[in-house]
């Protein structure tokens, strides 16, 4: 359509014709759509981040810690025999933490030692070399371990640690295993963190280790994730029973209501941040307004003399709505441009991984052409409703 | 026996200011015929603007009848009227009134723009009325780089451009100068003899006697009639 390509480079010719006009007019869409797209990106990408830590503790687990009473400061062998048997319950991981010297060539530090079953490696994979600790090798006596990172830069730097040996609580244990500890954010806040790093053994030997059966950290696994409250309800009867119903003594962590929460709090975050930075889109679209207004008004000749050469009302309108989306079309190119590089500039600072959100960007660039729609319909309109005679005569 | 491209019949027009109705255009009749080079001679505020803005269907009038190339020109949307004008009016302004940051060229494609003609053949139009006013060379320059004659061929060209039924002019001399002056009338003259209907608007008597018919107009009224020298 020849109105259409016509308008469109009379848009251009316009906003050329006054730079420095249509720059600051773009200006407000620009920081607008910077601040929508960056607050976004940024927020979804952190946000994501530490959603990813909470899912790769699993869905279907729950995570019991305990801080027990003055009478009973942990969760006996009969404690855990009940929970074990609570309906819809794959089974249970108890943790024997405690701190202990570990040394390997000389170096000696304190490190956190964490006896585990079979069970924990079946339901937690975090290995990322080497192998899990098995079944068979909870059987006792059986000294094969399996260290976090932070445990291998320790000791075994520049060395591939899988097959070699540490010294750990006065036994000779072979590394079978690497994890990735980080990944695994909630086992490293519930546990303390030593220099060393942590590893983990048989539960067996733990037990051995801190002569006690006081159990302080269990994971329970549920069967079927439909029903993990009743497991919990279940759970909680138990754990009340063995501690008097002293409800401080023990809490337990949903896994899944966890997420939940947190999801609908990120929704919440990123409507709220981009409800914010909407405000700056629609100061922006005000101006841009304006600045049509004072262009309707300086072009009144000119539509005069469109009009009285046959343009059409209609014509008229497209054509300043065509220059008003148009001019801020420019801005939120731009501003989805430089929103994206702020982001991006941010995700590599944090340390996250950055993710172009598509959402954000058709939010933009429709925002923004919305806004040239809105903020120009009523200059377009006033010009296409100007009075030829009236207009040709205005100086 | 000519074909009467244009009539008048009881046209009056009146603008209602406040409380009070000033009745600029009185009982017009005026009837224009094929090939026309028609003068409208009044001095200001006789009214004739008025009549040019119905003649050209900028306005429409109070009451009485304007007929146009066999259509009548009443209750008109403002859609209608600039289709109307669009293929019907080619005008030319005292002022000229080109785009400034247009150049001579694209200000003769711009009523072809409006008339929906196609992109290649708005250029070759544009090119060959751009050529018949004598400013071939000139149809890159811009109009502030072009003289006041120039400007209004190059108006000219623009008015002509649709192959309007009547070329409406208004004042077509008055920012011009004597000699470019009569260069504008030449062409005009040059194009009644191709046989366009031509309406000039003007209250300089030297200019109107260029016409091949003459009508006064003074307050409201029009009257046929010869020219005396004032």
């Amino acid at each position: 359509m020849g109105t259409l390509k016509q308008s469109i480079e009379m848009s251009i010719q316009n906003i050329k014709g006054n730079k420095m006009r249509s720059f600051l007019t773009t200006l407000g869409i620009i920081i607008g759509v910077t601040a929508v797209i960056a607050l976004i990106t940024i927020v979804k990408g952190v946000s994501d981040n530490v959603m990813g830590q909470f899912e790769s503790l699993g869905a279907g687990k729950l995570m019991v810690s305990v801080a027990g009473t003055s009478l009973k400061t942990g969760l006996s062998e009969s404690d855990l025999a009940k929970i074990e048997k609570i309906n819809n319950v794959s089974g249970i991981s108890p943790t024997i933490s405690t701190t202990s010297k570990a040394s390997r060539n000389g170096e000696v530090d304190d490190v956190s030692v964490e006896g585990k079953n079979g069970t924990y490696f079946i339901n937690n994979n975090n290995i990322i070399s080497g192998r899990p600790l098995t079944q068979a090798e909870m059987a006792g006596d059986v000294y094969t371990c399996v260290i976090d990172m932070d445990c291998a830069k320790r000791f075994f730097f520049g060395e591939n640690p899988i097959g070699k040996k540490i010294r750990v609580g006065g036994y000779t244990y072979t590394v079978v295993g690497l994890e990735d500890g980080n990944s695994n954010l909630m086992s490293e806040m519930m546990v303390s963190s030593n220099d060393g790093g942590s590893i983990k053994i048989p539960y067996r030997n733990a037990l051995k280790m801190t002569e006690s059966s006081n159990v302080n950290s269990l994971e329970v696994y549920v069967k079927d994730t439909n029903f993990t409250s009743q497991v919990v309800d279940d759970l909680e009867k138990i754990l009340n029973q063995a501690f008097n119903d002293n409800d401080d003594s023990y809490t337990v962590i949903n896994m899944e209501s966890l997420l939940d929460t947190m999801k609908s709090m990120q929704d919440m975050m990123t409507t709220m941040l981009a409800g914010i930075a909407s405000i700056a889109l629609l100061v922006g679209g005000i101006g841009i307004m304006n600045m049509m207004l004072v262009s309707v008004t300086e072009r009144t000749k000119e539509i005069g003399l469109r009009k009285a050469l046959g343009a059409e009302p209609m014509k008229i309108q497209m054509q300043f709505l065509i220059e008003s989306i148009f001019l801020s079309m420019i801005g939120g190119i731009i501003g989805v441009a430089l929103g994206l590089l702020i982001s991006y500039a941010a995700a590599t600072m944090i340390g996250i991984d950055f993710v172009i959100q598509p959402g954000a960007i058709a939010l933009g660039v429709g925002f923004s052409a919305a806004i040239g729609i809105i903020f120009g319909w009523v200059p377009a309109k006033k010009a296409s409703e100007l009075n030829p005679i009236d207009a040709l005569r205005s100086e | 026996m000519k074909k009467e491209i244009l009539t008048m019949k009881n046209i009056v027009k009146e603008y209602v200011m406040g409380d009070e109705v000033s009745r600029v255009l009185k009982n017009v009749d005026l009837t224009v015929e094929e090939g026309e080079f028609l003068a409208i001679l009044g001095p200001s505020g006789s009214g004739k603007s008025t009549l040019m803005n119905i003649i050209g269907c900028l306005d429409v009038p109070t009451s009485g009848e304007y007929t146009l190339s066999g259509r009548l020109i009443a209750n008109q949307d403002e859609k209608s009227l600039a289709q109307i004008r669009s293929k019907e009016i080619g005008f030319i302004f005292q002022s000229f009134h080109l785009l400034q940051r247009q150049t001579a060229l694209e200000n003769v494609e711009l009523p072809m723009i409006y008339a929906n003609v196609k992109e290649k053949e708005r250029k070759e139009r544009a090119m060959q009325m751009l050529e018949k006013v004598g400013l071939k060379d000139k149809m890159d320059h811009y109009p502030n780089q072009m003289s006041g004659g120039q400007q209004q061929r190059v108006a000219i060209a623009r008015a002509i451009v649709n192959n309007p039924t009547i070329l409406l002019a208004d004042e077509p001399t008055g920012a011009l100068d004597q000699k470019t002056g009569a260069q504008v009338m030449e062409l005009f003259h040059e194009l009644n003899n191709e046989g366009r209907c031509i309406i000039m608007i003007t209250h300089d008597v030297n200019i109107a006697k260029h016409a091949s018919r003459i009508v006064r107009i003074l307050d409201g009224n029009i009257s046929e009639g010869v020219v005396e020298d004032a």
